[in-house]
């Protein structure tokens, strides 16, 4: 791995719809999206919102690990070396038959004024190739504001019927074909190159996923520098089962945390599926997540319930923590320069874990209130209780007067009301465009009601109700 | 024949392909410049200094322009010229454009409007209805005031009584495209724009005005908007100006677009409003008499203010007569962005005061809400009155003289008074501002949709389900929509229309609608096809060009078939009779005896090709080109007096909604929507059918997840989609039915069509109440849950105490 001139991204090479690219001197920070636009005039991917939120932008980009869909306004190009970026503009057959799903949003009226639309085809055309079926899910990072979803969704469930055209593979044999050692920004190939490189830049940003760091350029307008970039390091990506625990990398994506957890903590797995989008699930990663020490971030308050230790690594130096000790202060967490999250290890199993997620909007929004409870009891006793929030304070914290409150007492009703009352010593949100303190407040405690009529089998959740 | 076909979009090849192209994908010739705006950090302020050094040395700046260079500040205002293109002296909302940065790209222009250092004396800045009437900041000299009977006697003398405050939240139009201009400068100071606007002749309006040209040296130019909703009728303006100034300063081609942040900061929303009522009424629920007071915050400018509060107040019946009522309208000017037109125009706003009203009769009588709503409805239809309609009459009345500086193309020009006549037939029920309605389908309509939707047995099923689920709680309400069509600004109902058919038979289409998402051009294209009796698809559509058809009104008002397709079809339609007089004294037959169908020409027993016709004529020197000009007959309207005849006909419409509420958290969800949509005899029922699910869906968004937050210094925080939240996918209602009530428009419309674009938007209030319902649910019906809008979870969980007395 050499290392090139910081204020450029050296030279970083993957295939554009099928065509192979070599990119010199760009920033490091050029966005795919920018670059697709302005220097290679494929206007079909549009900038909606600039900030992944709107999914305009969406591209499908395909590595080893398959195709994904990503937002193309917070994805830096150093990010794509070695892979094979598809956009709208190679959709289409190379005769320029229409895919399946572009013809099915044609036939069933998918577009309106057509501004998301290039953007909805890619979600889609990535989803048919992985024949997943869970449209909502799969376009939740897809804005639409004409159509009201209806007639994109029939487009989809009609497209599902259609085989995957042949031109949709052909990135896969691109990839494995592709030469991925070429230089890049600073790009390490391990975790053991990373801890180096950083302990001799400890002043440098380390990018992941950029979803975050994504906006600290695009709406932030800062220039970092230097950077890493993180992707390349496989090993920081692996999840792996060291007996009763996972130890799960700080570069797991969300996507891939959440496959992982759907068998082993089901309500985790909800509470991710409603992380961001698919397109920001796709690139960002549960280090990132932690590391940036959002007081809203939707890892933490799941992971600090299952009772999950954090893994710091600064050079050689190891050193490990309860996660809920690594937060100190509102955006101040105990790292060290030159120290950097490595991996997160959790519970193999806890079934009486649940997540709730209080938002605006059940999709792809920020948590107003994260709940994520977690309480033993054994012969009838609570015998422990890890009660963890986002949105609560100025980091994501346990209620230790709730927990005390609990802890000790028969499983009841009653028990939960005194916690419920706790919360008050435990937490003085604020109130900001998301919710109110007083709102914040209520909710949380109502949350621990909900739990305890979840464990007992009643139906709590809007979600579970049909017409 | 291709009227009536349920064709896709036309260009739905182009959007799923990524081919079409919007302003922002034109490409531009070499040396383009890229504008961005400095804006203003506080929300009132006298401006005491202003450092723009770093600006201007920041890399890739060509030009930095604030109020000291210009001699005369153009303005961007569509009706009372109080809109500088940038500050000048001081600031009037957190957001407000105060420099002008031209750099060499999009991002360096962005990266140098944030290094500005502008320092301000800060005023008392007014933000709230509260704090406007205190200091009586308002446009107007004093609230508007429309009555019918004496409400304040009918409310006194009435069995039953309610009264309440209801508060309505504004609304983020979302266009997925932001706002997007570029000038292109010309030979001899001649400016050609693109902009992403729905209201061409505006822009060239404006920005001849800046420039100091006749509108005729500025040509205007949209293919397409990446959707407007009310967004882009007047908030395109400071780009295209500021574009175009830039041009003409550097010699250029200037674009410019606001990244997603600052469109927020900067444009303009949907009223928001404060809505007082108190009602007086029978045991059955019959309103005897009603008062409204609405209490817009319309920020710091007119724009178009005047006429949507005019519009809520003309739609504060709904489907109801209202035998005595009196509506006070106060438009408040507040230190905030300058409100808007939002799809419905204010109508949205005055209807759903109306329906909480019926909401709260239902719940103090205990009754079904339903039930008093039909109790309240208009009288049906009667269908010989409507035969007895006659042909078109009144044109509209002549302006009263206006300087030139007005936008008389704008519908916040206002002023002039149409004429005073009233319609005679004292018989019929009227509305507030006194216009007999004629063709109420409401009822039937309602009928209808009651079967189809299984409403009773649902209702029925919800309260059994309700008595059995201690913490999820499930809703259901019908509310109907009665929407008033035409612009309430009389002389902006006209269109105008240019075809050419070419001598292949090629058929060129042009008129001043613009496509925006909502099929307009498509709708055109098959009225035009049917005339030559071609399909739609031989009918080339083209960009909207203020070169080609002049003087057009905003498309907006839901008026955009009904006006172009008029005014395409005269044009159509003179081009056929020349070709079938030519043909038929060929033939030596008489001309109304030549068929144009199937593409093809037929007369005399002899059948030719369309183009082999097209081909003689042209030959035979006959004119194959035509403008067409249509205008709204009938109309007629006081708006001072809130008299008239204001709207040509009305579009119905109604929607079942059943939500389930969380008791714990106020979490929402839609499950169910059941919709019956009067579109008259549509003219394409699959544009028509997405443009009702998709208006349901943001009628829906407004009044639950989409909530604007200014925090106390007057500042947006909700300012990107991240914090602002319209629907997604999953937001729609899983079981989505939508029916067309397919009759045909009583009134000479195209076709026999109702305009589609705005009513169904108001839909979405059946969601509101069906959430009132579920809250209701939670309590023992002594308490009316009064739940504001939007129903975020927040404010339902606050109902949900309320009806619980837990306050």
């Amino acid at each position: 791995m050499s290392v090139s001139d910081m204020s450029t991204s050296g030279e970083v090479s993957f295939t554009l719809n099928g065509v192979p690219m070599r990119v010199s001197g760009a920033s490091p920070l050029r966005t795919l999206l920018d670059w697709l636009r302005e220097d290679r005039g494929l206007a079909g991917t549009k900038e909606g919102c600039n900030e992944g939120d709107c999914g305009a932008c969406t591209v499908m980009v395909t590595d080893q690990d398959g195709a994904r869909a990503l937002n193309a306004c917070i994805l830096f190009l150093p990010q794509l070396q070695g892979k094979a970026v598809r956009t709208v503009e190679g959709m289409a057959g190379p005769e320029g038959q229409l895919h399946p799903v572009q013809a099915a949003m044609v036939a069933h009226h998918g577009s309106q004024c057509g501004f998301c639309t290039p953007g909805f085809v890619v979600s889609m055309a990535v989803a048919h190739l992985d024949g997943r079926r869970d449209h909502d899910e799969v376009l939740a990072g897809n804005l639409c504001r004409c159509t009201g979803y209806a007639p994109i969704i029939r487009a989809a469930e009609a497209a599902a019927a259609e085989p995957v055209p042949d031109w949709m593979t052909q990135d896969r044999h691109a990839v494995a074909a592709a030469d991925s050692g070429t230089a890049a920004a600073f790009r390490p190939a391990s975790s053991d190159a990373l801890a180096e490189w950083y302990l001799q830049h400890p002043d440098a940003t380390l990018i992941a996923g950029a979803t975050d760091v994504g906006l600290w350029v695009t709406k932030g307008l800062r220039a970092l520098s230097p950077v890493a970039f993180l992707n390349g390091a496989a090993d920081m990506a692996r999840i792996d089962v060291q007996g009763e625990r996972l130890r799960i990398g700080a570069g797991v994506t969300i996507s891939a945390l959440l496959q992982a957890m759907q068998p082993r903590h089901p309500s985790f797995a909800d509470l991710l599926r409603r992380y961001a989008s698919v397109q920001v699930r796709n690139a960002a990663t549960i280090g990132g997540n932690i590391a940036n020490g959002s007081p809203i971030g939707d890892g933490p308050p799941a992971l600090i319930a299952l009772g999950a230790v954090l893994h710091l690594r600064r050079g050689s130096e190891r050193r490990e923590m309860p996660l809920e000790r690594f937060f100190l202060d509102y955006r101040k967490q105990d790292r060290r320069p030159g120290e950097f999250v490595e991996a997160v290890t959790i519970p193999a199993d806890a079934p009486a874990l649940r997540c709730y997620k209080l938002s605006k909007r059940f999709d792809q929004d920020i948590s107003a209130v994260c709940g994520c409870f977690n309480v033993t009891v054994e012969a009838g006793r609570i015998t422990a209780a890890r009660l963890a929030y986002g949105g609560m304070a100025g980091i994501p914290a346990r209620a230790a007067a709730a927990e005390a409150a609990l802890t000790g007492q028969p499983w009841g009703l009653a028990a939960f009301q005194a916690a419920q009352a706790a919360l008050a010593v435990d937490f003085t949100p604020l109130s900001d465009m998301r919710a109110s303190a007083e709102y914040r407040l209520e909710a949380a405690g109502n949350l621990l009601l909900r739990y305890f009529h979840d464990i007992g089998g009643a139906p709590v959740s809007v979600l579970e109700v049909s017409a | 024949m291709s009227l009536g076909k349920p064709l896709p979009h036309d260009a739905a090849p182009l959007h799923v392909t990524g081919q079409a192209r919007y302003v922002d994908d034109i490409p531009l010739p070499v040396g383009a410049l890229h504008l961005a705006f400095g804006l203003s950090g506080v929300a009132h302020g006298e401006i005491t200094a202003m450092d723009l050094s770093a600006v201007r040395a920041a890399p890739g700046v060509v030009a930095v322009l604030s109020a000291e260079d210009f001699a005369q500040m153009p303005d961007c205002s569509p009706s009372a010229q109080d809109e500088p293109l940038l500050a000048v002296g001081r600031v009037h909302y957190l957001g407000q454009p105060v420099f002008l940065v031209v750099a060499e790209s999009h991002l360096a222009a962005r990266k140098a409007a944030a290094l500005g250092k502008v320092q301000y004396r800060a005023l008392p800045a007014i933000l709230t209805v509260d704090e406007a009437l205190a200091a009586n900041s308002r446009f107007e000299a004093g609230p508007v005031v429309w009555a019918k009977g004496d409400a304040a006697q009918a409310i006194a003398g009435a069995a039953h009584r309610v009264e309440g405050r209801f508060e309505v939240g504004g609304q983020e139009h979302f266009y997925l495209e932001g706002q997007v201009a570029a000038a292109l400068p010309q030979e001899g100071g001649d400016m050609v724009i693109h902009s992403s606007t729905q209201h061409p002749t505006e822009i060239q309006h404006k920005v001849a005005h800046a420039l100091h040209l006749p509108m005729s040296a500025v040509r205007v130019e949209v293919r397409r908007m990446g959707g407007g909703f009310g967004g882009k009728e007047s908030q395109g303006n400071a780009l295209a100006i500021a574009c175009a100034v830039a041009a003409a300063r550097t010699g250029l081609p200037c674009k410019m677009r606001y990244d997603r942040d600052d469109d927020m900061m900067i444009t303009g929303k949907r009223h928001d409003l404060r809505i007082l009522y108190r009602a007086g009424f029978d045991a059955e629920g019959r309103l005897e008499g009603v008062e409204f007071t609405h209490l817009f915050r319309c920020g710091w400018s007119q724009d178009l203010s005047l006429p949507v509060a005019d519009r809520a107040m003309l739609h504060a019946d709904n489907a109801y007569h209202l035998p005595a009522v009196r509506i006070e309208s106060h438009r408040l000017k507040t230190n905030t962005q300058s409100a808007t037109a939002f799809r419905g125009f204010g109508g949205p706003q005055g209807m759903v005061g109306i329906e909480r009203v019926m909401d709260h009769i239902a719940h103090a009588l205990g009754r079904d809400p339903l039930a008093v709503r039909r109790a309240n409805f208009y009288r049906p239809m009667v269908e010989a009155r409507a035969a007895a309609a006659g042909p078109a009459a009144g044109r509209p009345a002549p302006g009263v003289a206006v300087p030139d500086t007005v936008d008389l193309s704008s519908r916040g020009a206002g002023g002039g008074a149409g004429s005073h006549q009233l319609p005679p037939d004292a018989a019929q029920q009227t509305t507030p501002y006194h216009m007999p309605v004629e063709d109420f389908i409401g009822a039937e309509l309602v009928a209808e949709l009651e079967r189809s939707a299984d409403y009773a047995a649902r209702r029925a099923a919800i309260a059994d389900w309700n008595a059995k689920s201690p913490i999820l709680k499930r809703g259901i309400a019908l509310t109907p929509v009665k929407f008033g069509i035409s612009f309430t600004l009389t002389h902006l109902n006209q269109a105008g229309a240019l075809v050419h058919v070419y001598q292949d038979g090629s058929v060129h289409l042009n008129h001043g609608g613009t496509e925006m998402g909502q099929g307009l051009f498509q709708k055109v294209a098959q009225v035009t096809a049917g005339v030559f009796g071609l399909t739609a698809d031989a009918v080339k559509i083209t960009a909207t060009d203020t070169g080609k058809v002049p003087n057009t009104s905003a498309t907006a008002a839901s008026s955009g078939s009904d006006l172009n397709g008029m005014a395409a079809r005269a044009a159509a339609e003179t081009i056929r009779d020349r070709m079938a007089a030519f043909i038929a004294e060929k033939h030596q037959v008489p001309a109304d005896s030549v068929r144009f169908a199937d593409g093809v020409v037929k007369v005399a027993g002899e059948t030719y090709g369309f183009a082999r016709v097209a081909e003689w004529a042209y030959q035979a020197r006959v004119s194959l080109s035509s403008t067409g000009f249509y205008a709204t007959p009938k109309i007629t309207w006081d708006r001072m007096r809130g008299q008239g005849r204001p709207f040509l006909y009305f579009a119905y419409g109604a929607a079942v909604t059943e939500v389930v509420i969380d008791t714990l958290t106020g979490e929402n969800r839609i499950l169910r929507a059941d919709i019956v949509h009067d579109t008259g005899a549509s003219l394409n029922p699959a544009l028509d059918i997405g443009q009702i699910e998709g208006a349901y869906v943001q009628g829906a968004g407004w009044l639950t997840t989409e909530e604007l937050v200014w925090d106390k210094a007057g500042m947006l925080r909700t300012h990107a989609p991240s914090t602002y939240k319209i629907p997604a996918c999953s937001d729609r209602p899983r079981v989505f039915n939508v029916a067309l009530w397919g009759r045909a428009n009583r009134e000479d419309t195209v076709g026999r069509s109702k305009a589609v674009g705005e009513p169904p938007f108001m839909l979405g209030i059946s969601a509101l109440f069906a959430l009132s319902d579920a809250v209701a649910a939670c309590g023992d019906g002594s308490v009316y849950p009064a739940l504001d809008a939007p129903a975020t979870a927040e404010r339902v969980l606050a109902a949900v105490k309320r009806v619980r007395g837990h306050v």
